[in-house]
């Protein structure tokens, strides 16, 4: 590895065993927001899980989980207010879900019905992006839209780790900076793009050091407490809402399950570091805080769980039920007015479907 | 001998070029140590090394960049994209750089790649990773676009683009990747690159196809065969430069062309084969040139995916529309 940039500060809140390392953040002194930061996290695994079975069923299309990572994903989403704007890749549910995406949309994207991008309460938040980091550079066009109006609201995207290998990703930073836009990029980095580790992306010591150049903030976080991502995103967004400009957040963590329900990562993971990651997850690492701080008792958290697996099983039963869309369907969004050549296309297919 | 997919035949070139060319090297997202996303490069790294299979960081245009300084020093690199839907942040360079290298120097430096990508829908992939846009790549002077549509020629026509002096868009139907399976003999011999492969002789019509569409039009083909309609089948494997004579004395034989292609419809390649018809065979038609392909939409998620698809009955009903003309 190259040589580490002075100056990039990595937080945590908790140590590798959930002990508090010093004063916690403000936010976190609520009981009730700690149970709920954990609540999430369980309910996103719990969610990616079943996901997997539909799939293995023939239920689902192809998906990737957040095993492991449900740290970041919920500490952002929780970071995040109604009114900022989310930029996502496909990494997110965890954001998703407190964008209030419904499970049942992120179910219906991924099961290949285009009605899961419809987000029926945030109508501003773009769709999952599945070309890497093509959608960091939107995020500098709708933070570029923010500013113009002077509207106190931040943007924030998202991408993995090898996402910061692609041109992509560099103009999105420089863009940044060069209008000092609200804007917040948080990097997910869980080791792995596919089966190429972090070691092979860049030479670069750290990826948040790749925002020096760019004249932007950055910080390292801790991705598997899930205290000091809240915080941390918390922070530079609320910088980006007043002013300040941009930041870029690398969260460490690591990637616990394969790629995408397409992957099979024991070919190239080794078994034994993937055992010392599970040591460092998020949720357990939570776990272990709030009951040596005696705020979640071994029944409360049964409750948890148990309500979180009600609501995937009904959300599930919902998705299952639904029926797809018409095949006309194909035709309707390609334009706002129809073309004609495009309309007797659609008149073809309706034909072959109703010869009668 | 052992039957083998097309991916397998992919495989099984790619190790007979890398052992009798040390100039060929491999790179991409994922080629190394896990053997490609779909397998094609499986076995490669171990038996040649992470310096000639090359795990590259994750960037499209660094893959297709780097390959144009490999190919002017001698190398011949052989580059992966993952999808054909993860070419386009490479495009710039096959476009700017790779294509016109030749010419630019009047013939000093040239660019001897092939860039490989899986194309196609109806695989039930996610979104973006189904396109089909040959048409695209077709439409650059300076390349060549090949796709093959079974083992054995995906082998010998990848020996032959991997041989050939110019850079080659390489695109592989991944629908039927591991649909069938055929005997491909390991003998390093190369299939010609300007050529359309005549599949199947008949008198009545001329079905001009290519990719994963192979199958569907097969398929056609019998069925017409029971209504006592002899179609001709060509794998026009080659899109560019494309071999019109083959298909030209075929519509001359036959008076009757369908042309199908999973790609859009506007300006797909169907258009181009159309275009020369009407140019250089227009005589000798009986009945107007049609065209079966995917409609000009964004190609749907999975649930509605098979509605895109030109199906045996879609092709069928032209096929008997054309049959018409006297
Ligand atoms: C432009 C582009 N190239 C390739 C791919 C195929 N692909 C999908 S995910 C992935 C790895 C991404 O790794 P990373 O950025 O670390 O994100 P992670 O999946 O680990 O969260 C690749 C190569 C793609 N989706 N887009
Ligand atoms: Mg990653």
């Amino acid at each position: 590895m190259g040589k580490a940039l002075s100056g990039i500060k990595t937080r945590n809140y908790l140590d590798k065993s959930g002990k508090a390392l010093g004063k916690i953040p403000k936010f976190a002194e609520d009981r009730s927001t700690l149970k709920d930061l954990y609540r999430l996290m369980n309910l996103i695994r719990i969610f990616d899980k079943k996901v997997v079975s539909l799939q293995r069923t023939g239920k689902m299309g192809t998906f990737a989980t957040s095993l492991g990572q449900e740290g970041v994903s919920v500490g952002i989403g929780h970071a995040l207010q109604k009114d900022d704007i989310f930029v996502p890749y496909y990494r997110d549910q965890g954001i998703l879900y407190q964008r209030r995406v419904k499970l049942i949309e992120i179910m219906q994207y991924w099961g290949g019905d285009e009605r899961g991008s419809r987000y029926v309460y945030n109508r501003e938040d773009l769709p999952i992006s599945i070309p890497i980091a093509t959608q960091l550079v939107h995020a500098v066009g709708v933070a570029y839209a923010v500013k113009l109006r002077k509207q106190e609201r931040a943007v924030l995207s998202t991408c993995g780790d090898g996402g910061t290998s692609e041109g992509d990703f560099y103009i999105a930073l420089n863009g940044a900076g060069t209008w000092n836009l609200p804007l917040v990029f948080v990097i997910n980095n869980n080791q792995w793009a596919i089966s190429v580790p972090r070691a092979i992306q860049t030479k670069a010591d750290t990826l948040a050091q790749k925002a020096v150049a760019a004249g932007i903030d950055s910080i390292q976080v801790d991705g598997n407490d899930v205290i000091a991502v809240r915080q941390v995103v918390s922070e530079a967004l609320a910088k980006a809402r007043s002013g300040g400009g941009p930041t870029l957040i690398e969260a460490l963590t690591y990637r616990l399950g394969d790629h995408t329900t397409a992957d099979d990562a024991s070919r190239y993971v080794d078994k034994s570091d993937l055992d010392k990651a599970w040591a460092l997850e998020p949720i357990i690492r939570l776990q272990s805080y709030l009951t040596k701080k005696r705020i979640l008792s071994k029944k409360e958290e049964k409750q948890i769980l148990e309500t979180c697996k009600e609501e995937v099983d009904q959300a599930v039963a919902e998705y299952l039920a639904l029926s797809p869309q018409p095949p006309e369907a194909i035709f309707d969004y390609q334009y706002a007015n129809m073309p004609s050549a495009l309309q007797e296309q659609k008149d073809e297919l309706n034909y072959s479907l109703h010869p009668y | 001998m052992k039957e083998i997919t097309l991916i397998e035949a992919v495989n099984q070139a790619l190790m007979y070029e890398m052992a009798r060319d040390e100039n060929v090297v491999v790179l991409g997202e994922d080629v190394g140590v896990n053997g490609g996303v779909f397998r094609a490069t499986v076995g490669l790294s171990e038996k040649f090394g992470p310096e000639r299979v090359i795990d590259t960081p994750l960037s499209e245009a660094l893959i297709s960049g780097m390959s144009v300084g490999m190919s002017v020093q001698g190398l011949k690199p052989v580059a992966e994209f993952q999808f054909m839907g993860f070419t386009y942040p490479g495009f710039d360079q096959i476009i700017n750089h790779a294509s016109r290298m030749r010419n630019r120097t009047r013939g000093r430096l040239s660019c001897p790649i092939v860039y490989r990508a899986p194309y196609g829908a109806g695989i039930h992939a996610p979104e973006h990773h189904s396109e089909s846009t040959e048409a695209l790549y077709s439409h650059i002077p300076g390349l060549r676009v090949v796709i093959p549509s079974s083992p054995a020629r995906a082998y010998g026509l990848l020996l032959a683009a991997i041989r050939d002096p110019d850079p080659v868009v390489f695109l592989e139907p991944k629908r039927i990747y591991r649909l069938f399976k055929q005997q491909v003999p390991d003998t390093g011999e190369a299939l010609p690159l300007d050529q359309c492969f005549v599949l199947r002789e008949g008198k009545d019509i001329t079905l001009v196809t290519w990719g994963a569409m192979i199958h569907e039009t097969m398929q056609v083909a019998e069925k017409l065969e029971e209504e006592g309609i002899e179609a001709e089948i060509i794998d026009v494997a080659t899109i560019k430069p494309i071999d019109m004579d083959t298909i030209l004395n075929s519509v001359h034989k036959t008076g009757r062309c369908v042309i199908i292609h999973e790609a859009a419809r506007n300006c797909g390649v169907g258009a181009e084969i159309a275009a020369q018809i009407a140019e250089k065979g227009l005589m000798s038609l009986l009945a107007p040139v049609q065209r079966v392909s995917g409609y000009d939409i964004v190609v749907p998620l999975l649930q509605l995916e098979k509605y895109y698809m030109p199906s045996v009955e879609r092709i069928l009903g032209h096929v008997h529309h054309i049959m018409e003309y006297a």
